[in-house]
Formats: structure tokens, sequence, C-alpha cells
């Protein structure tokens, strides 16, 4: 994620200090990994270079903590045309599990087990997003469907590959994991 | 009200080994599962695998061609109908995908009728039943029939119905089959917050992940046969 440009977004909102900055970051999206000091100033030291922000006002006896920030025209502008781009979309082609299961087939391991044993590791980390968000607020809930869904995406996957390793064993020319059951 | 025994370790409902076919096509192979009381798990895999066979083999509605199964420390196949008729009556409930309801009664007497057959007055069968609505979240449909209320709707009905009982187990078949993201995930919310204030162990079938995560556990069903692939967390 750009810190940039979500600094960007929660100063046009409304000017604040570097350490409030922080503090609302970390507690909207840092989801356990709050940034350091040293990445909110150098990025803000960056935004004032390129005048999108500028400095507000600076209290009184302060350091360079105490000064206040605010968003330039130029940088609502830089906002607003990060907003209205879309996200590129992954492409997941590069595949570690899918690598897993052709290495498994190629060196004659059961395949299916890598499968079941990525499936009960998925399902855990689900299981425990699913109790964060019966404990949590709505902010909570729907960062963590966010992931629960993405969950589900490889799950599908790993379902529809499990039901395909006799075709691709067929494919690569190793004798059918399970020689006893037929095709679907 | 029923609450599992902790000290008791013993499961509260086991299937071992269950082989069962509908003419020539094998539904369950080998199939095997343990419930303890008071935990939910959750019966996955394909459409086709048997997880909806083990299911009914588990709940005494159908027979198993071989295999076991026991409830506490009787074995299933050894009752006879009326007994495996009142057990399901008396300690398990059951929530399907839909049409679980029936059409001419309201949601508060649909709620009410699990209790009316067991004997219960009206007005003490009802004032229970406006409870279950309420825990449900669904009080204002309390006299509404099910064909007038929405599909998240009914299914929170349907598990009022399934818990105003206090089964001890309770089996929901795609619970959220029919329904929406949102709804699904209110309906399992509900359900598994229920379930777990009366002690209920649930069998949950259901090919959705994110069904499943609401559960302590899961079983895989693959091609009729099991393989429990994570222990119990709790």
């Amino acid at each position: 994620m750009s810190i940039g440009q979500t600094f960007l977004g929660l100063l046009e909102a409304s000017p604040r200090h570097g350490y409030e900055l922080k503090r609302v970051y970390d507690e909207r999206f840092g989801q356990g990994r709050p940034l350091h000091y040293g990445q909110v100033y150098s990025t803000l030291a960056r935004l004032l270079k390129s005048g999108l922000v500028e400095v507000d006002g600076v209290e009184p006896g302060a350091g360079p903590e105490r000064k206040r920030y605010a968003i330039t025209a130029a940088g609502v502008t830089d906002v607003a045309r990060w907003l209205a781009q879309p996200e590129k979309p992954d492409t997941y082609l590069q595949n570690t599990l899918y690598a897993k299961v052709v290495l498994g087939l190629l060196t004659g391991r059961d395949a299916a087990d890598i499968l079941d044993v990525q499936r009960a590791e998925h399902l855990r980390l689900m299981r425990a997003l699913t109790r964060r968000k019966a404990d949590g607020d709505l902010a909570d809930q729907l960062i963590c469907d966010f992931a629960l869904f993405h969950l589900e995406a490889d799950l599908r996957w790993l379902e529809l590959t499990a039901a395909r390793l006799d075709q691709l064993a067929a494919t690569l020319r190793v004798p059918a994991p399970h020689p006893d059951r037929s095709t679907p | 009200m029923t609450s599992p025994t902790p000290a008791d370790d013993r499961p509260l409902l086991s299937a071992v080994d269950l082989h069962k076919a509908y003419g020539s096509t094998p539904a369950l192979d080998g199939a095997t599962l343990h419930l303890r009381a008071g935990e939910i798990v959750a019966v996955m895999g394909a459409s086709g695998s048997g997880k909806s066979t083990l299911l009914h083999c588990l709940a005494g509605i159908v027979p198993p061609d071989a295999g076991q199964v026991h409830y506490r420390d009787r074995e299933l196949s050894a009752m006879s109908d009326a007994e495996r008729s009142a057990l399901r009556r008396t300690e398990f409930g059951f929530v399907f995908q839909f049409g679980q309801l029936v059409p001419e009664l309201s949601c508060l007497e649909n709620v009410a009728l699990p209790l009316r057959l067991g004997g219960t007055r009206r007005r003490v069968a009802e004032q229970r039943a406006a409870e279950w609505l309420g825990r449900l979240e669904v009080t204002e449909v309390a006299g509404h029939r099910p064909g007038e209320v929405s599909g998240g709707q009914g299914q929170r009905v349907a598990v009022a119905r399934a818990l105003v009982t206090a089964p001890r187990v309770l089996f929901a078949d795609e619970p959220t089959g029919a329904l929406d993201s949102l709804n699904g995930e209110q309906v399992m919310r509900l359900l598994t917050e229920a379930a777990r204030h009366t002690g209920a162990a649930v069998v949950l079938v259901t090919h959705e992940p994110r069904v499943a995560a609401y559960a302590d556990r899961e079983i895989v069903v693959r091609d009729g046969r099991t393989r429990e692939t994570v222990l119990a967390e709790r």
C-alpha cells in the first residue's frame, strides 16, 4: 500500500501532526504492522518536497514532531487520481503451491497429501479470522472478510486440483497417484 | 437445557467405517467420524462426495450397509424405528438448505411445533418459541408465514425451530446454501452462537470454506471416505 498517498488522503480529511498521522494509519490500516517513525517523517519530507503537503503550523517549543501538516491543491489532485485509478489485479501466475504439486507428482510423493496439508493450514487461518470477526467491529469484519474471500479462492483451487491430480499426472507422464480411482 | 460434561471425553456420536451404496453407486466407502459433546464439526467435500449421506447415516435417517453408528452407548441400527424417531425428535435438531418450515403455520407456530409435538402446552411452547426468535434476531417475523419472509429470515426461523427443544446434536446440511454472503454470515454467526449457548454439538455439512471456518475442526469427505485433517483446537 502506498503510505504517501494514504497520508495524503488522511490529510485531506483534516490537517494533522506527524505522530497523529502515524496513530490513525496504524489504527485503520496497520493490522498489527505499525509504521516506524522513520517511515512517517521520511514520507512527510518527500511529500513536502513534492509540494503535495505543507506545514500548516508549528507549536511553540516543538521538535519536528510538533509540526502540523496540511494537504495542498496539488496533493488533492494527486490523491484524487490515485483513488480513481484501479489497483492492478494480481495475476497469481507464480504459484508455489502449483510447483509443489507438480514436484510431488514428479518425485512420486502423494500430491493429495500436499493439498490436504495446505487445506488444513488455510482453514486454521480462516477459523482464526472468523473468530476475530466475531469479536471485532465493522472495520475488523471488512478487513477479515477480504482475507477470508481470498483464502476461500485458494481453497477452491485446492479442491479443483485434488480432483484433477490424475489428469495432471498423465500430462506430466508419471503414473497416476490414485490408480484405483477413476478420473472425475 | 443440557451441557457437555467436560470430564467426559468419549464421543457423543460416532460413526465407524460406514459403507453405503444407492444401487450400484457407492456413496460412502469407509467413512468415520467422532463427535464430542458441544463441538462443531464441519463436514466438507465436493458435490457427490458423500457428505450428506454421512449426515443422514449419523442422524439415523438412512441405515448404512455396513459399519456402525453409536449415539452415546447405543447403536442406532439396534434401535426400533420408533426409538430412532424419538431420538431424532428429542435429542437431534435439523436445519436444511430450504423447505423445512410448514407453509401454513406462522413462524412462531413453526418454532413452537416441535415442543407442541412433544406435549408442551401451547402457551408455554409459544413463549419459548418467541424467546428463540428473539435470540435469532427475527422477532419481527413471528406472525408471518414462511412464504412472507426473506431467505435469511426463514433460515434463522429454521435454526430457532431446530434448537428450541435443546437437542444434544444439531445437524445442519448446507444451511446457507441458498443465501447470499451477508445473510449466510448472519445465519452462521447466530447458529454457532446459539448452539454454543445451549451446548449442542453441531454436524455442519458444507462445501463452502467460509462456512466451515465457523466450526472447531473439519472432516473432509472424498469419494465416500473421510479424512480428518485437523485436530480440535479447543
